[in-house]
């Protein structure tokens, strides 16, 4: 695969580090000091002085020909704007951005960016899971639905306790997909029972996961 | 979005207008560019974060411009306007006649100085010729 980098900071550096052995790999910076660096380490082809945003040094860069573009600035601005003329303009494939302020991730997605990655979501999930009282996690998204699938732990005082999937009250847009109760993992029937700790897996549209969440894991009003 | 003299001189024009104005800016010394009877909200923050967008009045706005001097920042802003807070009238500066082309193709209602200008200035110019 041919793969063009935005950014030579750390993230864009380590990545063309680990890709530079089995693709094609150019890293666009704009920091003269930072291109003297990679240049150094991994080679002057892998890198090139230039705005990754600005049409010529694009051009330069041979972006028509690229499989994949990442952009990794810590500016999500950048990002999107590689990503979005990168696609518009030479058509790339498959376009993948960092994500610095975890607000845009959503965003990213619908404005049809392939993958985005976000270093505070992936923290806050394993924070979420390390936590005793468990909401919902999101565990991966399902890419150009703007769905995702869920896991639920349900709380000891939840309303659901008890209950079976055909009592449950779900909002539209969610579908539970697997009940993992002490270990065992079943698919769900009308009559399956949900007890305190059950594990509960969900595909569900993103509107629709509070509702989600509050269903399954509140305690009776 | 934008308190340079572009976006001070457009609010001014649109306050003079009628409506109700709120400029951001994230240094708050140009706010200076805004003459002191402008008397619309002014709001100290990067206008490409929903929370800012959302303390400048975002979800009741009926229209949103980005002119700062960074055509990213102002694609990313206005991307934001349009798609997380569905402002309907959402206008855009993009220096880079490139990047203006590419958002224009995805929709976006943009402005670029450039070309304009230059078209302004090939026309002084050539009357003088005359």
């Amino acid at each position: 695969m041919f793969i063009i980098v935005a950014g030579a900071g750390k993230v864009g550096y380590h990545l063309a580090r680990a890709l530079v052995a089995d693709h094609e790999v150019l890293v666009i910076e704009q920091d003269p000091d930072r291109v003297d660096f990679v240049a150094a380490e991994l080679g002057t082809d892998v890198i090139m002085l230039g705005d990754a945003c600005d049409a010529a040094t694009m051009e330069l860069a041979g972006m028509e020909r690229a499989d994949l573009a990442v952009a990794t600035t810590g500016d999500d601005e950048d990002n999107l704007t590689f990503c979005q003329v990168s696609k518009a303009r030479y058509d790339v494939p498959r376009t993948v951005a960092r994500i610095n302020n975890p607000q845009n991730e959503t965003l990213f997605k619908q404005l049809g960016i392939d993958s985005t990655v976000s270093a505070t979501n992936l923290i806050l999930g394993h924070i979420e899971q390390e936590l005793p009282w468990r909401g919902l996690i999101p565990l991966m998204t399902l890419t150009g639905l703007d769905m995702e699938i869920v896991e639920i732990r349900v709380p000891r005082e939840a309303v659901t306790v008890g209950k079976q999937v055909k009592q449950l009250l779900l909002p539209q847009g969610a579908l539970l997909c697997l009940v993992i109760s002490e270990g065992t993992p079943r698919l769900p029937t009308p009559e399956t029972m949900i007890h305190a700790d059950d594990i509960l897996l969900a595909v569900a549209s993103i509107e629709s996961e509070e509702a989600l969440r509050s269903a399954l894991t509140e305690p009776p009003s | 979005m934008g308190c340079g003299r572009l976006g001070a001189e457009l609010a001014v024009m649109l306050e003079a207008d009628g409506h109700e104005i709120a400029i951001l800016d994230v240094d708050k010394y140009a706010f200076g560019h805004l003459p002191p009877e402008f008397k619309g909200q002014k709001v100290l923050g990067d206008g490409t974060d929903q929370d800012t967008l959302r303390r400048a009045g975002a979800e009741r706005a009926d229209a949103f411009v980005a002119a700062t001097r960074g055509d990213n920042r102002n694609a990313l802003a206005a991307q934001v306007a349009k798609h997380v807070f569905q402002i309907k009238r959402v206008g855009s500066v993009i220096f880079d006649p490139i990047r203006e082309e590419v958002y224009r193709g995805l929709g976006m209602r943009t402005i670029n100085p450039t070309k304009l200008e230059a078209g302004l200035l090939r026309e002084s110019i050539e009357r003088e010729d005359e």
